[in-house]
């Protein structure tokens, strides 16, 4: 496939957004049990401003991706069996859910202020954070599922697409709330490094299984399917046009195979290594600069990794696209 | 698209208007229906009732949208601007009155003088019995049309031999039959009828064997594909022969009662007649049929007797004594001894087919011949005035086309074809070959040109036809010396069968002043500066030279056309011609109808859409100009303008006064009662009109076949002014005509003799029956130095040149490779898509190159004139065309490299002036990688000239104003 | 229930792009809007089209064939490109089986694509929409056409008649019958997408000759009193015996 920066855009950064409420709402959940030392609403406020702000530019970003955003409302219409579809639903509805679990916060709102007494603090942005955890995983999950229910693109039609979409997004989410606690809650910050490191270690597992899933994949279809014709020597010499077309602009990112290489190995590095080693350095050094580092550095490695998802998934179309001749 | 039924009202409303005509995006002129939305062009589709075509259309066809609308279109009349050069496309928009000005001072001036220093050649028209009418008329002997470097072997192979031939006169009976070999054919002029009936044969369940070095298009769907080394098939045809002789696969019959197989050629080497046939007595000659004068040699009384005597059953075989002694043998006994050497393993080593499969296809086409005989139940009368019961058919067919035509040795093998499949019986019968209206004709046709330089005089029309078809030596077009009269030696003793003309000569001959410089040369609807000339380079170059006081070498040119061609940079003059939609037009009887197999057909034009901005039709600017030189038939006896315009013109035009015959065959008569004859009919273009504008007449079942001998369709072709004769016309299988060459050669005869300097290549070249010789190109070459052979193949979705300018279809062609054997990379160490060389011993183009397993490994291909000079057509400077594409055309010579025939002998076939585009020997080598990433040669970028509309950066056609997005 | 569908004939398509170009000049003008170009006299022609011809070579010289091989929507029967998209607008109708795009409401946002295995669509880059074999719906339905005329455009062009329209689903309609007949097959089965259209298998005539069939009593050349030549090289019995 050749990598729309649109999407990219879009996946990285409602990755980030949700990664963040996930981190605030798993400070907010330890604070409650004590295990944390409790933030002020503000924390919490901005957290959630700072979240919703991810997942909006995402949002935009992916206007771009549309022919016709002026249209964009009907995309909610099929929700029956479109993942994007679903998607399109969920997304303003994690965004709903964040923007009330912040508003809450802002409001300083609990449940007694509905006449309901439980004795927690923040019962309620508890259980309205909850939903929006659910929510969020939801969200993974449908954009995940964009990609992985397409089952001839073999190399995403695994739950492996899902998981890393999570677990990424969890990653650059907790990395984010690291350098965001440096400035509005310190006591946080090793929590979230400390956890933006276990996230980002899992994700390297799932994300290294789905690289070696994808490197022994036997492609179900061949020249001989998609012509019909029983015979391995098959090769195409015109595809019937010659200045290009959708089906060569759209799947074929026309990078050589050094540049994949290369770009697979960034992406290694700057999502992977990179953090890991300055979210330690960072947690033994209590340095912000070295947590913004392995922000700027995961991202753009998410980038990398993103355009690399894409690149590396072989469209059956493209047997049919092949020969300029 | 709404999710409700689409509105269809919308398009069924007022604003649409169907209109039928006949389609020009090539030759093939199938019928078609256009419907107009507000007066724009919405769809293209064939016309279900036209005969040719019934409803299809090809990818040409159904894109003449994007040829009408397109912003190559040449709008307004231009001269050359003062001082700038040729070539170099710089215009001033003038008027149609000071472009008649212009030419009637000048040619008038001509005509007056030396009516031969005006040239007028044509290309890819249809039009040549108009075009050639006015060429008469004006007195020039210097016309011709694009047969000459198009396939005029084909034509002259199989007419001199069988009185009819491929191309647009003939074809394979594929209705019927069940082998069909198909023969160096890409493409062709039958475009679309060729496929419908391919696909038919094929599903009959008959079996398609395609002889060719490259298997594509039509070659693809065959059951079995022969690769052949290029020009190598005489050799391949002579081992079928001989296989089929030496297996007794021959109809005899057929050979014996049609052919003139058994008649005895006299064998005496001292006398003057050697080498013709014995005539039983001497009678007159002259007319242009074979007289029925010929001895047989009787089986039972061991005795000669006259031809078709009733109950004669000659020997084919033997050597025999006449009564006074004259060893004779039967023609076919010399065939025998003619291919005794071209065995199926001789040929092997030549063609590179192997001998069993040689075999085996002969073997295949005998007994498919032999033994799938068709009988119908037709009854007819042969010449003779034996009454047959049925017609018989031997279903095998074939059809060849350029890749035999194109090679310089092309009119033998196209000969030993036509003996082929006059041996299997299968001439004008069902399953084989089928002439059409009006051939067959006699061997050779009677047409002629003038015989000497006396038939050119001022201000006198032509003693003779321009083009015509020698009989013999005395009928050259040549002076006393034997020099040629046409500018391109046509007709004179280096192509005596140049029956075409050698139009691909005119501009290197007129440039070097040889046989001697011209004037004016008009050059309608032929790219001659790009792919319609060999060695386009330097024609370019000679277009624009000049002489020692600086006047151009060609000192004016006019170019009629309707695009921004190549060509139209380097005329001083140049005519916006309209576009097939905008015009009238007519496929005549005198030209190259569309006839069927069953019958005559001819078809019109009628415009669709008005013509664009100050386009007019050619035919009307000859119509004018025919008036203004007061050419007798365009005049009336006080010298007035005789026709108003080209359709009143086709309307009340006759070849003779009262003649009856004029430009359409249908409808004539005051009523439209008449046809083929009859006087002018005021209603005939309605008539037309309303029969999807064709006229089909299909003939009485028992004249639709063996018609070269078959009495009641000689008869009825002779009363309808089809034929003057009503002859039998034997099949040539010894041609008498190319013997009478031989002995001219030889000093045997009294009339015209060759230069001495030519003796020896008539002599050679001149033989009775085929032989098989190298290509004259590659015989003169360097094989070791340049192995391979390079070729090109037409596309079916672009014709010629001109389709570049096609926003859609240049969509599928808009750069060619040269395609090749992977092996030819392994040994030249590059790979599928690299840039390579290709270098012949005349130049070399750089090209990308393109692997390919169905191509014989001693041949690279490309696909024909896709690679265009930048700038031309209107299309941007850096289109791929210009940049990628390449035109072959730069590394083929016009001329052979000088040898003991001469210095300046034509790249051609040295009986017909066929031009040898196939003969070119190359070699190809990987381009070094600090070369740029762009095709060579590269040319100084046109302008867009005056008058033509600005081309879009993007397109969203849609006909009919109340567009939508 | 009727499935419209192409049946293309693999055995007789000479590949001349003639379905390609009338697809486009029919649909161009249609019910639908323009059909856009871009570049089209520069560098880099490319535009929409619904239908196009490929041409594939298999094995090796000097037994290649050579297969054109064209191209258009396949209408599925469980097209994966309907279900993904997001607005409906991709759909396929229940009364005939086409897929359509209603064009109203597409947001070009390509992912129908993205679902289909076959290339076969394609977004027009200035209406932003995604587009597609229509099976000529404004064609086959039109009663104002002749009924001999009631067919896409591609199929009315065809010249080699490669190119079958019908109803896959009657097992009596001419498709149904050649794909029975000529062993007609679907791409890319292995997606359980299941295409309406088929294509139909190059098929070999062959010519079988007995060596009897070259001795005949009636061989002409025995007329001549000479007989078919019998190849006389080699060892006779009287090479070797003298009994
Ligand atoms: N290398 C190589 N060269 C070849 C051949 C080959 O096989 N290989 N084939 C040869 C053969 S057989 C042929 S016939 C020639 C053909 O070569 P040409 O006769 O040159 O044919 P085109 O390039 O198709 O068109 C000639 C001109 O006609 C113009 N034209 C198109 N429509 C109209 C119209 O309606 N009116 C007027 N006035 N002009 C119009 C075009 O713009 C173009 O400039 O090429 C020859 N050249
Ligand atoms: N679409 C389209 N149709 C056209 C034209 C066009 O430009 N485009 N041009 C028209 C014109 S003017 C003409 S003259 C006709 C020509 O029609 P074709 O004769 O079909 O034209 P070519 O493309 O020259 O085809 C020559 C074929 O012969 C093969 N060949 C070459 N050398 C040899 C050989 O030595 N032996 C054998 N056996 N095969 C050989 C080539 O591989 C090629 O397949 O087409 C006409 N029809
Ligand atoms: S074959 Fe095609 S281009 Fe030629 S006349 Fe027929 S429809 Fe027109
Ligand atoms: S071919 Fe592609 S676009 Fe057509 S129905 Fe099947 S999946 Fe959908
Ligand atoms: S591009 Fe249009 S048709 Fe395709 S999925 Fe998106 S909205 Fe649906
Ligand atoms: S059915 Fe109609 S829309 Fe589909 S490919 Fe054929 S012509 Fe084009
Ligand atoms: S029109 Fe027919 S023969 Fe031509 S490419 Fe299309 S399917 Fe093949
Ligand atoms: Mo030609």
């Amino acid at each position: 496939m050749n990598p729309a920066f649109s999407v990219i855009f879009l996946t990285t950064l409602i990755g980030v957004g949700q990664g963040l409420f996930l981190a605030l709402y798993t400070g907010e959940s330890y604070a409650i049990v004590n295990v944390l030392p409790s933030q002020s609403q503000d924390f919490y406020v901005w957290g959630s401003v700072i979240s919703v702000a991810f997942l909006i530019v995402g949002l935009v970003a992916s206007i771009f991706h549309l022919g016709h955003p002026e249209r964009a409302w009907r995309s909610a219409a099929m929700w029956r069996t479109s993942w994007l579809s679903r998607e399109v639903i969920v997304l303003p509805t994690v965004i709903g859910a964040i923007t009330v679990y912040g508003l809450v916060h802002y409001m300083g709102w609990d449940l007694t202020t509905f006449g309901i007494k439980t004795g927690v603090d923040g019962d309620l942005t508890l259980i309205l954070g909850l939903g929006g955890v659910l929510v969020t995983f939801l969200l993974y999950l449908c954009t995940g599922m964009i990609y992985a229910c397409i089952k001839f693109l073999q190399e995403w039609a695994t739950p492996l697409t899902v998981i890393n979409y999570t677990l990424l997004g969890g990653a650059s989410g907790f990395t984010f709330a690291a350098v965001f606690s440096a400035y509005m809650a310190p006591s946080l910050v090793n929590f979230y490094a400390g956890w933006a490191i276990i996230i980002t270690l899992s994700a390297l597992v799932t994300r290294v299984a789905s690289l070696m899933r994808n490197a022994k994949i036997r492609h179900k279809s061949s020249l001989k399917t998609a012509i019909g014709v029983r015979d391995d020597r098959i090769k195409q010499t015109a595809m019937g046009f010659m200045g290009g077309s959708f089906n060569t602009r759209e799947y074929f990112h026309g990078m050589s195979i050094l540049f994949m290489k290369s770009i697979k190995w960034i992406f290694l590095v700057l999502v992977f290594l990179v953090p890991v080693i300055l979210l330690s350095f960072a947690i033994s050094q209590g340095s912000t600069n070295l947590l913004i580092a392995a922000f700027v550095s995961q991202y753009i490695g998410l980038i990398a990794e993103r355009w690399f998802f894409f690149a590396q998934a072989n469209h059956p179309q493209n047997l049919y696209y092949q020969t300029v001749g | 698209m709404s999710a409700t039924a689409p509105d269809i009202s919308a398009e069924n409303n007022e604003r649409i208007e169907v209109k039928n005509t006949t389609c020009y995006m090539c030759a093939c002129r199938c019928g078609i229906r256009v419907t107009l939305r507000e007066g724009e062009v919405r769809y293209i589709q064939g016309n279900p009732d036209h005969p040719l075509n019934k409803g299809v259309i090809c990818a040409k066809g159904a894109s003449g949208i994007m040829k009408q609308y397109s912003p190559a279109r040449l709008t307004k009349p231009l001269k050359r601007k003062e001082g700038s050069e040729r070539g170099a496309g710089e215009f001033e928009v003038i008027s149609w009155d000071e472009a008649f000005d212009t030419m009637e001072q000048r040619l008038s001036k001509i005509r007056k003088t030396d009516p031969k220093k005006f040239a007028l050649f044509t290309g890819r028209d249809q039009m040549q019995a108009l075009t050639g009418l006015f060429a008469k008329q004006f007195g020039t002997p210097n016309y011709a049309a694009h047969g000459g470097f198009c396939s005029v072997n084909m034509a002259a192979g199989m007419i001199y031999t069988i009185g009819g031939s491929f191309w647009e006169f003939g074809g394979p009976d594929l209705d019927r039959s069940k082998l069909f070999i198909m023969i160096g054919t890409a493409e062709d002029h039958h475009s679309n009828p060729m496929k419908i009936a391919l696909s038919k044969f094929k599903r009959n369940g008959g079996k398609f064997i395609s002889i060719n070095p490259v298997r594509t298009g039509y070659s693809a769907i065959a059951d079995e594909w022969v690769p052949i080394k290029p020009g190598t098939d005489g050799a391949l045809i002579l081992a079928l022969i001989n296989e089929i002789i030496k297996q007794g696969l021959f109809d005899r019959e057929f050979l014996v009662r049609y052919s003139n197989s058994a008649q005895l050629v006299n064998m005496d080497e001292n006398s003057t007649e050697y080498g013709m046939f014995i005539r039983a007595e001497v009678g007159e000659e002259e007319a242009c049929f074979d007289p029925q004068n010929k001895l047989w040699w009787d089986i039972e009384t061991n005795k000669a007797v006259v031809t078709h005597t009733d109950d004669v059953e000659p020997r084919l075989l033997g050597e025999f004594a006449l009564d006074d002694g004259t060893p004779v043998k039967p023609a076919f006994q010399l065939l025998v001894d003619q291919v005794k050497e071209y065995s199926p393993e001789w040929a092997e080593g030549i063609t590179g087919i192997s001998a069993d499969t040689i075999r085996r296809l002969a073997y295949e086409m005998g007994v498919t011949a032999r033994d799938q005989k068709i009988e119908l139940p037709i009854a007819w009368t042969d010449v003779w005035g034996k009454d047959h019961e049925t017609v018989t058919g031997n279903p095998v067919a074939f059809h060849a086309m350029r890749g035999l035509a194109a090679h310089s040795n092309g009119f033998h093998s196209i000969r030993a074809l036509s003996i082929l499949m006059s041996m299997l019986g299968t001439i004008d019968t069902p399953g084989g070959f089928r002439h059409k209206a009006p051939f067959p004709r006699p061997i050779p046709p009677c047409a002629k040109t003038p015989k000497g330089p006396e038939g050119v005089k001022p201000e006198t029309p032509l003693a003779g036809m321009p083009l015509g078809w020698p009989a013999d030596p005395d009928d050259l077009f040549v002076d006393d010396d034997g020099k040629p009269v046409r500018i391109d030696k046509a007709f004179s003793w280096e192509h005596p069968l140049s029956v075409h003309g050698m139009m691909h000569n005119v501009i290197t001959n007129a440039w070097r002043g040889d046989p001697y410089p011209i004037d004016t040369l008009l050059i309608f609807m032929a790219n001659m500066a790009w792919n319609s000339s060999m060695n386009t380079t330097e024609v370019r170059k000679m277009l624009n030279d000049k002489n020692d006081d600086g006047k151009y070498k060609i000192p004016f040119i006019i170019v009629c056309d309707a695009f921004q061609s190549e060509m139209t940079a380097y005329a001083d003059l140049v005519l916006p011609d309209t576009t097939y939609l905008e015009r009238h037009d007519v496929m005549s009887m005198l030209d190259r109808p569309i006839s069927e197999f069953d019958g005559p057909v001819d078809s019109v034009r009628i415009p669709v859409v008005p013509p664009k901005g100050e386009c007019k039709p050619f035919q009307e600017v000859l119509i004018e100009m025919g008036a203004r030189l007061k050419l007798p038939a365009f005049v009336k006896e006080d010298g007035e303008k005789k026709y108003r315009n080209y359709p009143d013109f086709v309307t009340n035009y006759e070849t003779e006064p009262g003649s009856g015959i004029g430009f359409l065959a249908g409808w004539r008569g005051k009523g439209g009662e008449k046809f083929m004859k009859g006087e002018p009919n005021p209603n005939q273009w309605q008539m037309y009109e309303k029969n999807n504008c064709v006229y089909h007449y299909e003939m009485p079942k028992s004249y639709q076949y063996m018609r070269n001998w078959n009495k009641g369709y000689l008869q009825w072709a002779k009363e309808h002014r089809l034929t003057r004769y009503d002859e039998p016309i034997l099949i040539h299988i010894y041609s008498e005509v190319l013997q009478q060459f031989r002995l001219a050669a030889q000093g045997k005869t009294q009339g015209k003799q060759p230069p001495d300097h030519l003796r020896k290549r008539v002599e050679t070249y001149f033989t009775p029956l085929p032989y098989y010789f190298e290509p004259l190109e590659s015989s003169l070459s360097d094989k070791q130095k340049y192995p391979l052979n390079a070729l090109t193949q037409r596309p079916m979705a672009m014709y010629h040149s001109w389709d570049s300018q096609n926003a859609w279809l240049r969509q599928i062609h808009t750069y060619n490779h040269v395609y090749m054997s992977p092996e030819l990379g392994r040994q030249g160490e590059f790979n599928d898509g690299d840039w390579v060389w290709v270098e012949s011993q005349w130049g070399k183009v750089k090209g990308m190159c393109r692997f390919s397993e169905s191509v014989e490994p001693g041949t690279v291909w490309t696909w024909n004139a896709i690679g265009k000079a930048a700038g031309a057509w209107n299309l941007a400077p850096n289109a791929n065309e210009a940049k990628q594409g390449f035109l072959l055309n730069h590394i083929i010579s016009e001329e052979l490299p000088p040898n003991e025939d001469g210095e300046h002998i034509s790249n051609s076939d040295p009986v017909t002036g066929q031009a040898g585009w196939y003969d070119v020997r190359v070699r190809v080598y990987k381009a070094e990688g600090g070369e740029k990433q762009e095709t060579f040669p590269q040319f100084e970028t046109y302008n867009p000239v005056p008058g033509q509309e600005k081309r879009k950066s993007w397109l969203s056609y849609f006909a009919g104003k109340g567009k939508k997005s | 229930m009727t499935q419209l569908a192409l049946v293309i004939d693999l055995n007789v398509c000479v590949g001349c792009h003639a379905c390609v170009t009338s697809c486009k000049e029919w649909n161009t003008s249609g019910p639908a809007g323009f059909m856009s170009d871009d570049n089209p006299y520069d560098a880099d022609p490319t535009g929409t089209f619904f239908n196009r011809v490929q041409t594939y070579e298999v094995g090796e010289y000097p037994k290649t064939e050579t297969v054109h091989f064209p191209k258009s929507c396949l209408h599925c029967e469980d097209p994966p490109c309907v279900p993904v998209c997001p607005t409906g607008a991709s759909y396929k109708r229940e009364e005939d089986g086409i897929v359509l795009v209603d064009y109203d409401k597409c947001i070009g946002c390509k992912y129908c694509s993205w679902a289909c295995p076959y290339g076969a669509r394609e977004i027009d880059e200035h209406q932003k929409v995604m587009k597609k074999c229509t099976l000529c719906v404004d064609r086959i339905y039109d009663e104002t056409l002749p009924e001999a005329e009631r067919k896409p455009a591609c199929v009315l062009a065809c010249p080699t008649s490669a190119r079958l329209f019908g109803d896959v689903h009657d097992p009596d309609s001419v498709v149904s019958m050649a794909i029975k007949e000529e062993a007609g097959f679907q791409l890319m089965p292995e997606w359980g997408t299941k295409p309406s259209n088929h294509y139909l298998p190059r098929r070999k005539m062959k010519i079988r000759i007995h060596e009897d069939e070259l001795v005949r009593a009636d061989n002409p050349l025995k007329k001549e009193g000479e007989r078919p030549k019998v190849e006389d090289d080699g060892h006779t019995l009287d090479d070797v015996t003298s009994w």
